[in-house]
C-alpha cells in the first residue's frame, strides 16, 4: 500500500506543488492509510471514463481537507461537513461537469447530516466518496458517529457504550431508504481483492454520473493506523474482523439500470431578454399626466384597517398604484409585527407631491375604518379636521370625534345589494374619489381594469366604483 | 425601463435578476420571505437556478460552490437565519468568493418576533463569523434602493471578490413603493480565478485554507488591505440639510426615513438640524463624521436606532470625543413615532 503510486495517474498531479514543504512526491497521509488507496481509484476512474478535463472535486474537512494536493481537478474546499452543499451549488452551476465530493465519517454523519440527507433526498446528480474509519482522524483519533461499541478512542477512554452514546450510524443504510438515489454501496480497502470490488464500485459512482443517472453514494469502509494505534496489517485485519460486524458490505441500492438520464441543462436566456421575463414592459401605459384633474398640492396620510378579508391591504395598494400614475410619490406599508396584534390588518398609505420620508401614518387626515375594534383602535390620531370613513352597515357605534369630517358610509351592505360583500373595498375607493380632489376618476377608471383582468370581475367593479363615486360627490356637497 | 408599484423583498430579486444573478438558494423565514417566493417565481423563467435548501447553513454552502465557478450567487434570509449563515460567510471571505446575502432584519435575541429592528448591526458590520474578515454592507431605506443598491451589491462583490450584504429591516422589505427598474447589466468582467473544472482554470483553487502562519497572515493583511481599498472608493452616504446645520442626527435604513420627517418639523420650528445617512455601513463614512465634528458650526450628534446602540460606536469613533454623541434607540420591533425623534432631538441640544 505505497502512497507513492498516486503521482502514476494523469488525474493527479505530476508534483504536489500545492503541499507545502520540501516533499511534493508523497501524499501527507500516514503510511497505511485508507485514504490514499481510495484516491487512487477515484482517479483511475476519472482516467478510464475520459472525464478528468471537466472534473471537479469538493473536499472535506478531516484528513483529507487537502484533495487539492493531489487531484487534477476542478477543486473546491469546504467547510466542515458541507461538502454536499457546496456540491450542490456547483453541479447546478456546471451541470456538465463531473463533481465528486469526498468526506469523512465526521465531516458526513456527524456535523454534515443534514447536507449529506438531503442532498442525497434531492438525488443530485453527483457521486460521494464516503471513507468510514471509526474514527476522527484529523483531530487526534476521538469518537466518530461510526465508532463501535467498545472501541476506545480519545473521546471513549473506556470505549463506546450503548448507553453514552447509541449504536454506531449505518449511513448506507439511511440512505438507500431514500427514494432518489440511484446508487448506494458499502466496500472495504482491506486487501487485494476488497480493493478490486471497491475500485468496482467506484467506476459505477462515476459511470452514473457521466451517465446523468443522479446520486451515488459509495461508502468506504478505511484503515486509520495512526487514530486506532495499529500497524497496518494489523488496521486491515480490524476492519475484517471487527469493522464488518457492524458494517455489512454490499450493494444496498441500485436503480441506475432502471432511471432515465436526468435532463440537467437549463436554457439561459440572455440579459437583454430578462425585462420580459420580469414583467418589466419596456412602454408605459399612457398615462397623460397634464389632463388630469388632481389638486396642485397632495400630502395625504391614509390609515385603512379593518378585518382580514375585507380587502383593506389592497384597497392602499390601488391607491398607491393610482397615485403613481398620477405621478404622485406614493408608499404602502402593511401592518406587519405587534401591530397585527388584536386581528385586525390595517396598511399605512401616503401620497404626495413631494418626496415621502416615513412611510409610517401616525397621524392621518384620512381613517378608513371597515370594522368596530379600527374605528376606536385608530380613531383618536386622526389630524384635527381630518376625515373618517365607516362602515355604518357593520359598524354599531359612531366616532366619538366632533372635530373631523364624519363620513358613515354602509359600503358593505352596498357591495352585498351589488352581488358580494367582497367589493365593499371598491364602493370606498369610488367614495374617496368624491370626496377628495386626489384622484382623477378617469385615472382610477383606467386603473381598475390593469388590476382586475377579468372581465367579469372588471365589470362588477366598476359598478362598486360608480355607486361609491356618486354617493361621495353627493357627500362632497 | 418600467416603473413598477413593487415590494421592497420583490425588488431585491428583480433588481438581482438584472444584475446577471442566476442562482438563488434560501430558507424561508419571515419578513424575508417574500424574496424566495419571487426569486422562486423568476429565476426557472431566465434559465436561473432556485432551491429551497435544508437549511440557512446548506443555503450560504450552495451558494459558495455556485459563486466559485464565477455565478451571481445569493440567499436571502432575516436574523435567526442570518446567523447561521455566518460560518458560511467567513467561508466565502477567507476565499474571497464574491456573493450577495440579504438580511432583512428582525426582532430578536433569540426568536424573537417578526417586527423591523437593526440589532444585527455588529454581526452584518462587523463580520459575525470567525476572523479577520469585513463584509461589503449596503443600508437600503426605500425599495428604489432595494434594487438599486442589489445590483451595487452584486457589482462590488465582484469587484472585490468579496461578500455584499443588503442589509434592511422588516419595513422595507413589506414596505411597496414605485420602483423605477434599471436596463439589465450586459457585460461582466471575467472571473480569471472561477473554478469551472476546465483547463484554463486548472491553476484556480477556491479555499480558505492556510497551514503555514506566514501564508496566512499575508492572506489576512491581503484581506486587510482590500478593505481600506473598498473604503477609499466605496463608501456612500446621503446628507439631508447639513448645510447651515447645527446638530447632525444619523441613522440608516428606515431610521432615516423618520429622521427625514423628523427634520423637516423641526426646520419647521426654525431649529437647525440636518441628518447623515450612512448608505455603506462597510465602508464607514467615517472621515465625513469625523469633518463634521471638527466644524465649529456643529454642536452634537444624535444616533437613532432601532437596537440597543450598535452603529452610534461608529460615530464615536468617528466623532473622537470632539462632540457630544447622544444615542436613542427602540427594540422588540418598536419604531420611534416622529413626536419621540423629534422630542430626543431637542434632548440632544439641551446637552450641549
Ligand atoms: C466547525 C468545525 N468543527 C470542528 C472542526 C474540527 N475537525 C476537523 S476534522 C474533524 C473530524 C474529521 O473526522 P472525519 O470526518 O472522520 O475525517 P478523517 O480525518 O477521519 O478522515 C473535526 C472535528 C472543524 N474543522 N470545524
Ligand atoms: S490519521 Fe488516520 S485517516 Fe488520517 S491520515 Fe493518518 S491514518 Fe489516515
Ligand atoms: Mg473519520
Amino acid at each position: 500500500m505505497s502512497v507513492k503510486i498516486l503521482s502514476k495517474s494523469e488525474a493527479f498531479y505530476d508534483t504536489y506543488e500545492r503541499r507545502p514543504g520540501s516533499n511534493k512526491d508523497q501524499t501527507h497521509y500516514c503510511p497505511g492509510c485508507g485514504h490514499g488507496i481510495l484516491h487512487k481509484l477515484i482517479a483511475e476512474a476519472l482516467v478510464d471514463f475520459g472525464v478528468t478535463k471537466n472534473s471537479i472535486v469538493v473536499g472535506p474537512v478531516g484528513c483529507s481537507v487537502f484533495t487539492h494536493y493531489y487531484f487534477n481537478a476542478g477543486n473546491f474546499q469546504s467547510a466542515h461537513g458541507r461538502a454536499p452543499a457546496v456540491a450542490t451549488g456547483v453541479k447546478r452551476s456546471l451541470p456538465e461537469s463531473i463533481v465528486l465530493s469526498y468526506q469523512g465519517d465526521g465531516d458526513l454523519a456527524a456535523i454534515g447530516g443534514n447536507e449529506i440527507l438531503h442532498a442525497a433526498n434531492r438525488g443530485e446528480a453527483i457521486t460521494v466518496f464516503f471513507v468510514n474509519n471509526a474514527i476522527y482522524g484529523m483531530t487526534g483519533g476521538q469518537m466518530a458517529p461510526t465508532t463501535l461499541i467498545g472501541q476506545k478512542t480519545t473521546t471513549t477512554p473506556y470505549g463506546r457504550t450503548l448507553e453514552n452514546e447509541g449504536y454506531p450510524i449505518g449511513m448506507s443504510e439511511i440512505i438507500s431508504q431514500l427514494a432518489s438515489p440511484v446508487y448506494v454501496e458499502r466496500v472495504m480497502l482491506a486487501d487485494t481483492r476488497s480493493i478490486n470490488a471497491a475500485r468496482k464500485a467506484v467506476r459505477k459512482g462515476i459511470e452514473n454520473q457521466v451517465e446523468k443517472k443522479g446520486f451515488s453514494f459509495i461508502e468506504v469502509l478505511s484503515t486509520c493506523p495512526t487514530g486506532w494505534k495499529m500497524t497496518a496489517p494489523q488496521a486491515e485485519e480490524w476492519i475484517k474482523t471487527t469493522m464488518l460486524e457492524s458494517f455489512p458490505l454490499g450493494v444496498y441500492k441500485d436503480i441506475a439500470d432502471q432511471v432515465e438520464p436526468l435532463i440537467l441543462h437549463k436554457d439561459t436566456v440572455p440579459s437583454r431578454r430578462v425585462p420580459k421575463f420580469l414583467g418589466l414592459n419596456q412602454e408605459g401605459e399612457g398615462f397623460d399626466i397634464s389632463q388630469m384633474k388632481i389638486a396642485e398640492d397632495v400630502d395625504q396620510e391614509i390609515k385603512i384597517a379593518g378585518f382580514g378579508g375585507q380587502g383593506v391591504l389592497s384597497l392602499g395598494v390601488w391607491l398607491s398604484e393610482i397615485g403613481m400614475r398620477e405621478d404622485l410619490k406614493v408608499s404602502w406599508i402593511p401592518s406587519y409585527g405587534p401591530e397585527m396584534r388584536g386581528g385586525t390588518a390595517n396598511c399605512h398609505v401616503k401620497l404626495s407631491r413631494t418626496d415621502i420620508g416615513s412611510p409610517l401614518v401616525t397621524h392621518s387626515n384620512i381613517l378608513i375604518a371597515m370594522n368596530r375594534p379600527s374605528l376606536e383602535k385608530f380613531e383618536a390620531d386622526v389630524v384635527e379636521g381630518g376625515v373618517i370613513i365607516w362602515d355604518n352597515s357593520l359598524i354599531d357605534i359612531e366616532p366619538t370625534r366632533k372635530d373631523i369630517r364624519n363620513m358613515p358610509i354602509p359600503a358593505t351592505q352596498i357591495a352585498k345589494d351589488l352581488g358580494t360583500t367582497r367589493i365593499s373595498n371598491v364602493v370606498i375607493l369610488g367614495v374617496l374619489a368624491g370626496i377628495t380632489d386626489f384622484l382623477d376618476p378617469d385615472v382610477v377608471q383606467r386603473v381598475l381594469p390593469i388590476i382586475f383582468k377579468k372581465k367579469q370581475l372588471l365589470s362588477i367593479n366598476l359598478k362598486a366604483f360608480q355607486k361609491g363615486l356618486e354617493l361621495g360627490r353627493e357627500l362632497a356637497n | 425601463m418600467a416603473k413598477q408599484f413593487v415590494k421592497g423583498n420583490e425588488a431585491i430579486v428583480k433588481g438581482a435578476i438584472l444584475a446577471g444573478c442566476r442562482a438563488y438558494y434560501g430558507y424561508p423565514i419571515t419578513p424575508a420571505s417574500e424574496i424566495a417566493h419571487a426569486a422562486a417565481q423568476y429565476m426557472p423563467l431566465v434559465g436561473g437556478t432556485f432551491l429551497q435548501a435544508e437549511s440557512e447553513i446548506a443555503a450560504i454552502n450552495m451558494v459558495y460552490g455556485a459563486a466559485g465557478t464565477g455565478l451571481r450567487a445569493m440567499t436571502a434570509s432575516s436574523s435567526p437565519g442570518f446567523s447561521l449563515k455566518q460560518e458560511g460567510m467567513s467561508y466565502l471571505a477567507g476565499a474571497e468568493l464574491p456573493c450577495v446575502v440579504v438580511n432583512i432584519m428582525r426582532g430578536g435575541p433569540g426568536l424573537g418576533n417578526i417586527a423591523p429592528e437593526q440589532s444585527d448591526y455588529n454581526m452584518t458590520v462587523k463580520g459575525g463569523g470567525h476572523g479577520n474578515y469585513k463584509n461589503i454592507v449596503l443600508a437600503p431605506n426605500s425599495a428604489q434602493e432595494m434594487c438599486d443598491l442589489t445590483i451595487l451589491a452584486f457589482d462590488l462583490a465582484d469587484k472585490y471578490r468579496n461578500p455584499a450584504v443588503l442589509l434592511a429591516d422588516g419595513f422595507i422589505g413589506q414596505m411597496m413603493e414605485p420602483v423605477d427598474f434599471p436596463e439589465p447589466v450586459t457585460e461582466f468582467a471575467e472571473k480569471t480565478w472561477a473554478v469551472r473544472g476546465v483547463d484554463q482554470d486548472r491553476r484556480n483553487l477556491i479555499s480558505s485554507i492556510e497551514l503555514d502562519p506566514d501564508d496566512l497572515e499575508r492572506h489576512n493583511q491581503k484581506l486587510q488591505r482590500k478593505y481600506e481599498i473598498i473604503s477609499n472608493n466605496e463608501t456612500r452616504y446621503e446628507e439631508y440639510q447639513l448645510e447651515d446645520a447645527e446638530y447632525v442626527v444619523v441613522g440608516y435604513g428606515i431610521v432615516s426615513r423618520m429622521i427625514h420627517t423628523a427634520v423637516d418639523q423641526l426646520r419647521e420650528e426654525g431649529v437647525k438640524v440636518g441628518m447623515l445617512r450612512p448608505v455603506t455601513l462597510m465602508p464607514y463614512p467615517t472621515i465625513r463624521l469625523k469633518e463634521l465634528a471638527e466644524m465649529d458650526q456643529i454642536k452634537a450628534f444624535s444616533v437613532i436606532e432601532l437596537s440597543n446602540g450598535q452603529m452610534v460606536d461608529d460615530v464615536r469613533l468617528a466623532v473622537n470625543g470632539k462632540k457630544p454623541v447622544e444615542f436613542f434607540g427602540r427594540m422588540g420591533g418598536n419604531v420611534p413615532s416622529i413626536k419621540e425623534l423629534v422630542h430626543e432631538i431637542k434632548r440632544m441640544m439641551r446637552v450641549v
